[in-house]
C-alpha cells in the first residue's frame, strides 16, 4: 500500500515536473539546425564550401559561433553583394528567424562566441559615461569620436555606427569582423560591452545640440560651410549691394 | 477780426547738432570731423570683402567677452557634474568642464560659442578672399606695399589666434591639435625641445599651458590684431582707396560716395548682414561639438581629427610629405619639420615680399592708384592661380580621410593623388591661366578695333560673305560724381551734368554742417564752389 502510494506519488510528481519542454526544444533546435543547413547550402555554400570548410574566396565557418553569423547576416554584409576591399552594410536579405536558423546550423558545427542577449535591466544599469570612456580609449581611433566612421588603408574603412543595433555592436566586439580587432570578455566584460553599446546608441540617437550636426565630422564640413554659405553668401550680398548702386 | 501774423519760423538745432557743437567748442573736433566724413570711397562691390573681416573681428570681440565671463582657463582636474549626462562623473580639466557648462548650462552660452567659432572661420576666410582681391587687381603696388605687409601679418596672426581658440576648450580634438603643435615645435633642429618647453610651460602635457594659451588668445594676439587693424585702416584712410579705371577716373582722383551719409549707411547695413549671417550659422549649424569629442587624454585619439580650415593646408602638407628623417651631426630632424615649418615659412615669406619681387622683375617703380583687371597682368594672375591651386591640393589633402570615407575612395589613392597633384597641377594652372589672360586681352583689343560681332552675315556683290560688326558703345559714367579729396575732378565732357551732380552732392553734405559753416572759417572749403579741398 505504502509502495503503491509512493509509486503513485512519484508518478504524479513526475507528471508534474517532467521536463516536458526539453524534448520539444531539442526537436525545435534540431529543426532550426536542419532549416539552417538548407539555407546555408542554398545561400552560402558556393563560397564557404558544402561543409562550411571554407575555400579560396571565403574563410571556414567552423567555430565562428552564432554571434559572427548573426552580425554578418543581420547587417546585410553576408551574403556579399560584390567582392571588394570590404563587405558593405546593406538591408539584410534573410529574416531574423532565418538568421537564427543559419546561426544554429553554424553553431552546431563547433562552438564560438554566442549571440549576446541584453536584458532590459542590463541596459538600464549600463553606465553611459563609463561606456564613453571605454569607447574613446578603444574604438574612437578608427570609428571616430561619435561613431561617424573613418577610412582605413586601401579602401577599407571603419564603418559608421549610426545604424548598428546594441546586439550587433557587441557581436562585432566579440567576433572582430574584417579589420576590426577582437575585444574578448577579458578586455571588456559583459557590463562594459553593454555600456559601450549604450554610448554608441546614445551618440547616434541623441538630438544634436546647437543645430545640424553637419555629418558629425567637425572641422572639414564646418570649413566647407563657412566658405560655401558664409563667404559665398556674403559675396553674393556684396554683389547685390554693388548692383543696386544708384547711378 | 484781426489776424495776428504768425511769428517767423526759427529752426531750433536738434540734439545731435547741439551735442556736436558742444563737443566742438571744447575739443575743436569739427574741422577734422568734417574732413573725414567728407572722405570719398569708391563703390565697387569687391571693396567690401575686407569689411567682412573687420565686422567678423568686431563680432569675435563681442562674443569673446561674453565667453570670458564663464570660461575657466585652468588645467586643474575636476569631476564633471553638469547636465550633459554621458560625461557625468568623468574626470576632466576645469577648462573643459567650464566649456561644457557654457554649452549646456549657461543661458545663450552655446549660441555665443557657436557664433564666436563661425566668426573665427569667416574672419580668416574673408582675409583670404580680400587678399586675393588685392593681389589679382594689383592693389598692393606702390604706394601700398606696407599695407600689404600689415595685411599678411594680420592673416598670420588671425591663423594663430584661431588655433589658440580652437585649443582652449581642452577637449580631445584640441588636445590632439596641441600635441601636434608640440611635436612641430620639438622638430626644430637644436632648439626644438626648449621651444616646446617655452610654448607649453614645460613637458607636454604640462599643467600650466591653458592659462598661458588663454593670455595669448584673449590679450596678446587680439591686442596686436587690433593695433594692426588700426594701422591697416589708418594707412588706407591716408592713402585713399584704389579704384578700377572708368569714366572720369584717373590716378589722381577718387570717385564714389562720401563717408557720410551714403558710405556709412551702406557699411552699417553690411555689418548687420554679416552679423545676421553669423547668427544664422551659429543658430542653425553645430560647430565644434566638444562634448562629443570627450575630455583630452594623451592616450586617446579620434580618427578624422582635423584642424579648423585655415590650418588644413598644413595638415595636408604633413599627410603628403614622405617620411624623410634626417640624422647627422648628433641631431635628428624629423620629417614633420619640412611640411609644417619650412613650407609655411617659404609660403608666407613669398607672400609678404611679392610686391617687392614684382616691382623688381617688372621694373615698375611708379605709384598706382588705379587697379588692373586680372587679365592685364597675365604673369601675376598665373602666379596667383599657381599658388591657389597648390594651396587647394594641400587643403583637400588635409581632409582626405573624410573625403575618402564620404565618397568611397581609397585613402591611399587620395594621398598619392595629392602628392602628384601638388607637383603637377600648379604649373599646368599657371600656363593655362596665363594663356587665358592673354586670350582675353586679345579679344578686348579685337572688340576695341573691330567692334562687337552682330551675327548678321552680309553677302557682298563679289560673292564674299562678311559679318557686320557693331562698334563698342561709349561707356556711360555709372558713378555719381562727388568732389574728390585728392585733386580737382577733371571736367566732364558735358558741363551740365557736372554742375548738376556737384550741386546735388554738395547739397547732400552741407545740410549736416549748415550751422557750423557760418561759424568756422574752414567751412568755405567744402562749399560746392570749391569742391576740391587740399585735405
Amino acid at each position: 500500500m505504502v509502495l503503491l502510494v509512493a509509486l503513485a506519488a512519484t508518478g504524479l510528481l513526475w507528471a508534474g515536473f517532467a521536463p516536458r519542454g526539453t524534448a520539444q526544444d531539442t526537436a525545435d533546435a534540431n529543426e532550426a539546425v536542419r532549416q539552417g543547413r538548407v539555407l546555408y547550402l542554398q545561400g552560402c555554400s558556393s563560397c564557404h564550401g558544402l561543409q562550411a570548410q571554407g575555400g579560396n574566396q571565403a574563410p571556414s565557418l567552423i567555430g565562428v559561433g552564432s554571434a559572427a553569423v548573426d552580425f554578418q547576416v543581420s547587417t546585410g554584409r553576408m551574403p556579399l553583394a560584390a567582392p571588394g576591399a570590404q563587405a558593405e552594410r546593406k538591408d539584410p536579405i534573410y529574416s531574423q528567424t532565418q538568421i537564427d536558423q543559419l546561426a544554429a546550423y553554424i553553431d552546431s558545427l563547433g562552438g564560438g562566441p554566442k549571440k549576446p542577449v541584453i536584458t532590459q535591466t542590463e541596459w538600464d544599469d549600463a553606465d553611459l559615461a563609463h561606456g564613453g570612456e571605454l569607447y574613446r580609449a578603444n574604438c574612437a581611433q578608427c570609428h571616430q569620436a561619435v561613431g561617424a566612421g573613418a577610412p582605413l588603408t586601401y579602401g577599407k574603412y571603419a564603418p559608421d555606427l549610426g545604424k548598428a543595433t546594441p546586439t550587433q555592436i557587441i557581436e562585432a566586439m566579440r567576433t572582430g569582423p574584417e579589420s576590426m580587432p577582437l575585444f574578448g570578455p577579458g578586455q571588456l566584460d559583459e557590463a562594459d560591452a553593454v555600456a559601450v553599446a549604450k554610448y554608441v546608441r546614445h551618440v547616434s540617437e541623441a538630438p544634436s545640440a546647437g543645430g545640424d550636426d553637419l555629418g558629425k565630422y567637425g572641422p572639414v564640413p564646418e570649413g566647407l560651410l563657412a566658405w560655401l554659405v558664409g563667404i559665398g553668401g556674403l559675396l553674393a550680398v556684396c554683389l547685390w549691394i554693388g548692383a543696386r548702386q544708384k547711378v | 477780426m484781426t489776424t495776428v501774423p504768425p511769428p517767423p519760423l526759427v529752426k531750433r538745432p536738434g540734439p545731435v547738432r547741439t551735442l556736436n557743437r558742444a563737443i566742438d567748442e571744447r575739443f575743436g573736433t569739427q574741422a577734422g570731423l568734417r574732413r573725414n566724413l567728407n572722405k570719398v570711397f569708391p563703390d565697387h562691390w569687391s571693396f567690401m570683402i575686407g569689411e567682412i573681416a573687420l565686422y567678423s573681428f568686431v563680432i569675435l570681440v563681442l562674443t569673446g567677452i561674453y565667453l570670458t565671463l564663464f570660461f575657466d582657463p585652468s588645467n586643474t582636474e575636476v569631476i564633471y557634474d553638469g547636465s550633459y549626462v554621458p560625461l557625468k562623473g568623468v574626470e576632466m580639466s576645469r577648462a573643459y568642464a567650464s566649456t561644457l557648462d557654457i554649452s549646456f548650462d549657461i543661458r545663450a552660452g552655446l549660441v555665443f560659442r557657436q557664433i564666436h567659432h563661425w566668426a573665427a572661420l569667416l574672419f580668416v576666410a574673408s582675409i583670404v578672399v580680400h587678399l586675393m582681391r588685392v593681389f589679382f587687381t594689383g592693389a598692393f603696388r606702390k604706394p601700398r606695399e606696407v599695407n600689404w605687409l600689415i595685411g599678411v601679418g594680420l592673416f598670420i596672426l588671425g591663423i594663430l589666434e584661431g588655433f589658440a581658440g580652437y585649443s582652449l576648450p581642452d577637449d580631445l580634438l584640441s588636445g590632439t591639435g596641441l600635441r601636434i603643435a608640440a611635436s612641430i615645435a620639438q622638430s626644430i633642429p637644436v632648439v626644438g625641445t626648449w621651444a616646446s618647453f617655452l610654448v607649453f610651460n614645460g613637458e607636454w602635457p604640462g599643467e600650466g599651458f591653458i592659462p598661458r594659451l588663454y593670455v595669448v588668445h584673449i590679450l596678446l594676439v587680439p591686442g596686436i590684431l587690433l593695433a594692426l587693424i588700426g594701422a591697416h585702416l589708418g594707412i588706407l584712410w591716408h592713402q585713399k582707396h584704389t579704384d578700377f579705371p572708368g569714366p572720369g577716373k584717373t590716378e589722381h582722383n577718387v570717385i564714389g560716395h562720401r563717408v557720410f551719409p551714403i558710405f556709412a549707411a551702406k557699411s552699417t547695413g553690411f555689418f548687420m548682414i554679416v552679423f545676421a549671417m553669423l547668427a544664422l550659422l551659429g543658430g542653425l549649424a553645430q560647430i565644434n561639438p566638444i562634448w562629443g569629442f570627450g575630455p583630452y587624454d594623451p592616450a586617446n585619439v579620434s580618427s578624422a581629427s582635423q584642424p579648423d580650415w585655415y590650418i588644413g593646408f598644413l595638415d595636408g602638407s604633413t599627410r603628403l610629405f614622405p617620411p624623410w628623417e634626417f640624422r647627422g651631426f648628433g641631431h635628428t630632424v624629423p620629417a614633420v619639420f619640412w611640411p609644417t615649418l619650412i613650407l609655411p615659412g617659404i609660403l608666407f615669406t613669398l607672400l609678404a615680399v611679392y610686391p617687392f619681387l614684382e616691382a623688381k622683375f617688372t621694373g615698375d617703380k611708379e605709384s598706382h592708384n588705379l587697379l588692373q583687371r586680372p587679365r592685364e597682368a597675365p604673369t601675376r594672375t598665373g602666379l596667383g592661380v599657381f599658388a591657389i591651386s597648390f594651396y587647394l591640393v594641400l587643403w583637400i589633402s588635409g581632409g582626405n580621410d573624410v573625403i575618402a570615407k564620404t565618397f568611397d575612395i581609397s585613402l591611399n589613392a587620395m594621398t598619392w593623388a595629392g602628392r602628384v597633384g601638388a607637383i603637377v597641377i600648379p604649373p599646368i594652372a599657371f600656363v593655362l591661366t596665363r594663356k587665358l589672360c592673354i586670350h582675353l586681352q586679345e579679344r578686348d583689343h579685337e572688340i576695341a578695333e573691330h567692334g562687337i560681332e552682330t551675327g548678321i552675315i552680309q553677302q557682298l556683290p563679289s560673292g564674299e560673305f562678311v559679318e557686320e560688326h557693331r562698334p563698342k558703345l561709349p561707356s556711360v559714367p555709372d558713378h555719381r560724381r562727388v568732389p574728390t579729396d585728392r585733386v580737382a575732378l577733371p571736367s566732364a565732357e558735358n558741363g551740365h551734368a557736372r554742375g548738376d551732380l556737384v550741386r546735388r552732392a554738395g547739397k547732400a553734405v552741407t545740410g549736416f554742417f549748415v550751422e557750423e559753416e557760418e561759424r568756422l572759417p574752414e567751412a568755405s572749403e567744402s562749399s560746392p564752389d570749391r569742391p576740391a579741398g587740399k585735405h
